[in-house]
């Protein structure tokens, strides 16, 4: 089945900020309130049965100047009709998009890695605790406004102390 | 409760398990993970689109020919380039030897510490075997960045055909004698047996991939469901497990790698030749010293002057790079014949890497897959239209699989940790980033 994401606007109208298909990946851009319903349906309607959430990650927009500053971008994939799909969600900075961890239980770890490097809350989610950072680091290293060269030792000489 | 690692001498790389014991068994485990990120999302930020290629060496150190080749389709994807033929069926070889490697890798590692040293040595022996063949075509054994947006860096070498099909054949011998070192060992056999048992529905819900989610009887393989590159011309299997188990993951691997060598195989039969190399009536000198000579205003005839290069350089001469790399001059560099010899050339050279120049995919977003060795590798690249990329993510195989470690390891003894984890083969440097 092709033009999945023209597919699902029609079903979901309202909630279907914007569709494109660059390059081939078929796209779909979605309000967070929308996201859990869209999530279930693409997961459990036959014609989609996107068993897989493949990959999910987020995007700063902070220099591309984006309102609200972040997206949430979720890889869906289909085993049986080997099809994909990219689900984007906007999130806003310091704001939260619901968790998929329902759904899906690698939403876990993807999310506390969006969590830990970008700052992105997820509402629901059992654990949301830093994955690949430390508990003492502040800050969200993958962030614009974070610089490359910033050090934050936990041991050594310029250490933070507590 | 039992604090297993981080430094440990049964874990392959550095990662922490905090496991809950009843006695032997194994109540509940809490894997944490993070101790070897070096922000390699953070870096490919801060550089040009080529130069994030040596850092994705760096992600998975047993198979980086992979990753080199999984990050150059992305960026392919965001220009909309169409890589030579050669240069496709080149990326396969390299591709396939390198999961074999990956395999020999894994297997051998997970074989020692079960007790079979022997399988340890024949194995490791024999991908240094496979890591000359990289060597004689990259120039590297590990940090290999062979890859370029476009196509590779340089043809096979020559007689690499002959040493690659002579490499299969010894690798199939020590297959074999492995195979009947550990298939039918018992000691082995009771070891993985009915061990690190993962069912098909935990598999999906934790996304796992490659060998992990074959392991329990699904035949999902990107280079089946979505080809890339010229998968879909090769006549190949995917096996697969049943139940799931250890035994099934290393069955799997074991039986992967013939498939590697018979896709390898095909792929040679098809290959569309590359330019032979003609010594022309044109003088023969370094490109360094036609520079000079170019410097001092002696620039008659250098058109027709053909250079030889300092063996890194080799194989993207004039006569083949068309097979080897794409002509689009917003993406390659031009052959270097060129860069030296005339001002077009050296042009281009100098928009492709200096900064602020350098190649600039259009403004857009794209993900791509790629088959690797542990699984589903993907790369999601955004581009804002300038030379350095907006946004880098790489979706690593074994990150869904430690996700899901916990599941595997529950309910077994403490000592099958070590045979479930190394049948995950975890890779510190993708899994941390």
């Amino acid at each position: 089945m092709q033009e999945l994401h023209l597919k699902l606007k029609e079903k979901f109208g309202e909630d279907v900020l914007g569709v494109h298909d660059q390059h081939g990946d078929e796209t779909i851009v979605i309000k967070p309130a929308a996201l859990i319903k869209i999530a279930q349906f693409l997961r459990d309607d036959a014609d989609y049965d996107m068993n897989f959430l493949m990959d999910l990650t987020a995007v700063d927009g902070l220099k591309l100047g984006w309102n609200p500053r972040f997206q949430v971008v979720y890889h869906f994939f289909s085993l049986k009709h080997s099809h994909r799909l990219r689900v984007k969600v906007p999130a806003a900075d310091g704001g939260s998009v619901p968790s998929l961890t329902g759904l899906w239980a690698i939403a876990n770890w993807f999310e506390r890695e969006c969590w830990d490097l970008l700052g992105i809350k997820f509402d629901g989610h059992p654990n949301l605790k830093r994955i690949l950072m430390y508990e003492e680091f502040v800050g969200h290293p993958l962030r614009k406004d974070y610089p490359i060269n910033k050090r934050q030792p936990l041991i050594g000489p310029g250490a933070v102390r507590k | 409760m039992l604090n297993v690692g981080p430094s440990h001498p049964a874990m392959h790389g550095i990662v922490r398990m905090i496991v809950e014991l009843d006695g032997e068994t194994v109540q509940s485990a809490d894997v944490e993970i993070g101790y070897l990120h070096r922000a390699f999302e953070k870096d490919s930020e801060q550089f040009g689109y080529l130069q994030v290629i040596p850092y994705t060496d760096r992600l998975n150190y047993v198979s980086p020919l992979i990753n080199n080749i999984g990050y150059c389709m992305a960026v392919e994807k965001l220009f909309g380039l169409k890589v030579p033929e050669r240069a496709q069926y080149i990326r396969v070889i390299m591709s396939e030897l390198s999961r074999v490697s990956d395999h020999l890798t894994c297997v051998a590692a997970s074989a020692m510490e079960l007790g079979a040293f022997t399988v340890f040595l024949y194995m490791i022996k024999q991908r240094e075997e496979i890591y000359q063949l990289v060597e004689e075509v990259t120039g590297a054994r590990l940090t290999i960045s062979y890859a370029r947006v476009g196509g590779v860096k340089g043809d096979l070498p020559e007689g690499f055909e002959a040493k690659c099909h002579e490499v299969i054949k010894k690798t199939r011998e020590v297959l074999r004698e492995c195979d009947q070192l550990l298939t039918h060992n018992r000691i082995f056999v009771d070891r993985v047996k009915n061990v690190g048992i993962i069912s098909q529905k935990d598999a999906i819900s934790y996304g796992m991939t490659g060998p992990f989610l074959r392991s329990t009887g699904i035949d999902f393989d990107v280079r089946r469901a979505t080809p890339y590159l010229v998968y879909d011309r090769f006549d190949f299997e995917i096996p697969v497990g049943s139940t799931g188990d250890c035994l099934d993951r290393y069955l799997v691997r074991m039986d992967e790698m013939e498939q590697s060598f018979r896709i390898v195989e095909q792929a040679y039969k098809q290959i569309p030749a590359g330019h032979v190399l003609v010594n022309e009536q044109g003088e023969v000198v370094k490109g360094e010293d036609l520079v000079d000579a170019a410097k001092m205003g002696e620039t008659e005839g250098i058109v027709t002057k053909s250079a030889t290069f300092d063996p890194t350089l080799a194989g993207y001469h004039k006569d083949n790079r068309a097979e080897v790399g794409t002509c689009n001059k917003r993406a390659a560099m031009p052959p270097k014949e060129e860069t030296y010899s005339n001002i077009e050339g050296l042009m281009n050279h100098f928009k492709t890497v200096m900064v602020g120049h350098g190649t600039r995919p259009p403004a857009g977003e794209a993900y791509h897959a790629v088959e690797g060795a542990n699984g589903e590798l993907g790369f999601y690249v955004v581009s804002d239209g300038t030379g350095t990329p907006y946004r880098v993510r790489v979706r690593p195989p074994c990150f869904t699989i430690m996700a899901g470690l916990h599941k595997v390891v529950e309910g077994d003894s403490m000592a099958d940790i070590i045979a479930s984890f190394g049948s995950v083969n975890m890779i510190g440097g993708e899994l941390d980033r």
